[in-house]
């Protein structure tokens, strides 16, 4: 892929994440950032996401989501042709509490694809990387639903449908 | 948390729907809390908003992996009847079926009640529950016995 496919597949993913998958969308997530194999996501602090109302910080499950979305983007960009994936495993280690009232980043690197299974690293961070809140590793099923992958036109005609 | 401090001092079992309804995200997620007894399993009713693959249409992995981690926190509240949350230190899922859009229980089980760190296995279903759509193993960490006030 060059530097053109790379962004075309980028804004693809990037606009079918915002618009088309509700529960990104009622997190706020958003893809900052990607390159081939890699993306850097990013979710804005909000108050429904909080687990511990007394001190403000984020629920353990946001950061899983988010982890968990990042590593799939990562593994569609790691793809030379797009096409649908599942979650196989994650396996989430939590380092430190996520700061209340900060953005909260996460890189995610696909750093092998074999014929079925694809595997990923991930980091959640708020501004140095090298200090995670969290870090996961993943494995994810290619071609997961035997199913052509949907473009972002029949994710459209879906969406509008319905 | 409050709620909690304030079963410790009357020497009560928290009232779960009140924690699960006091903590943001679970009530975001609409989480409930379904107890018979000594046995809780938490429900994920169906709703739009979870959705994480429009097409199939899915639950989002990272929702069921939320239910998850919620159910293991709210047994380890219950038996340990301690005054603060446990942290998660790490939870290893993993997703057997894609979540129908329909409604999700879980079940937590304490395999390793230790002094500061408890191992706990949460299986989530749908329908059928010898049909698990995932399953985790998880530590958490709780304020060692003699650190409790």
């Amino acid at each position: 892929m060059d530097k053109e496919q790379i962004k075309e597949r980028v804004d693809l993913i990037r606009d079918s994440l915002i618009q088309y998958v509700p529960f990104i969308k009622a997190i706020g997530m958003e893809v900052v950032d990607a390159d081939i194999g890699k993306t850097w996501t990013r979710v804005p602090y909000a108050d429904h996401l909080v687990g511990n109302p007394d001190t403000g910080v984020i629920h353990g499950g946001v950061i899983s989501a988010v982890l968990d979305n990042a590593s799939g983007v990562a593994v569609r960009l790691a793809l030379e042709e797009d096409q649908s994936i599942a979650t196989l495993d994650l396996r989430i280690d939590y380092m430190k509490p996520a700061t209340p009232h900060v953005d909260l980043n996460a890189f995610a690197h696909c750093y092998k694809v074999t014929k079925n299974i694809a595997f990923v690293r991930s980091t959640a961070y708020h501004d140095d990387i090298d200090d995670p809140i969290a870090t996961s590793v993943g494995a994810f099923m290619l071609a997961a639903n035997r199913a052509a992958p949907p473009s972002a036109e029949a994710m459209q005609a879906l969406m509008s449908a319905a | 948390m409050e709620i909690l401090k304030q079963a410790q001092d009357n020497d009560e079992r928290v009232d779960l729907a009140a924690l699960v309804e006091a903590i943001p995200y679970n009530k975001f997620l609409g989480i409930q809390v379904d107890q018979k007894g000594t046995e809780i399993t938490t429900i994920l009713p169906f709703i739009q908003q979870n959705i994480g693959n429009p097409v199939l249409p899915a639950l989002h992995g990272g929702v069921i992996a939320s239910l998850l981690e919620t159910t293991a926190i709210i047994q380890i509240v219950y038996e340990t009847k301690g005054a603060v949350l446990p942290k998660p230190i790490d939870l290893t899922i993993d997703y057997m079926r894609s979540g129908r859009p329909q409604d999700t229980y879980a079940r937590a089980r304490i395999t390793k009640h230790g002094r500061r760190v408890m191992n706990v296995h949460v299986e989530a279903w749908q329908e059928e529950h010898t049909k698990l759509i995932a399953a985790a193993q998880g530590h958490f960490l709780i304020p060692a016995l003699d650190e409790q006030n």
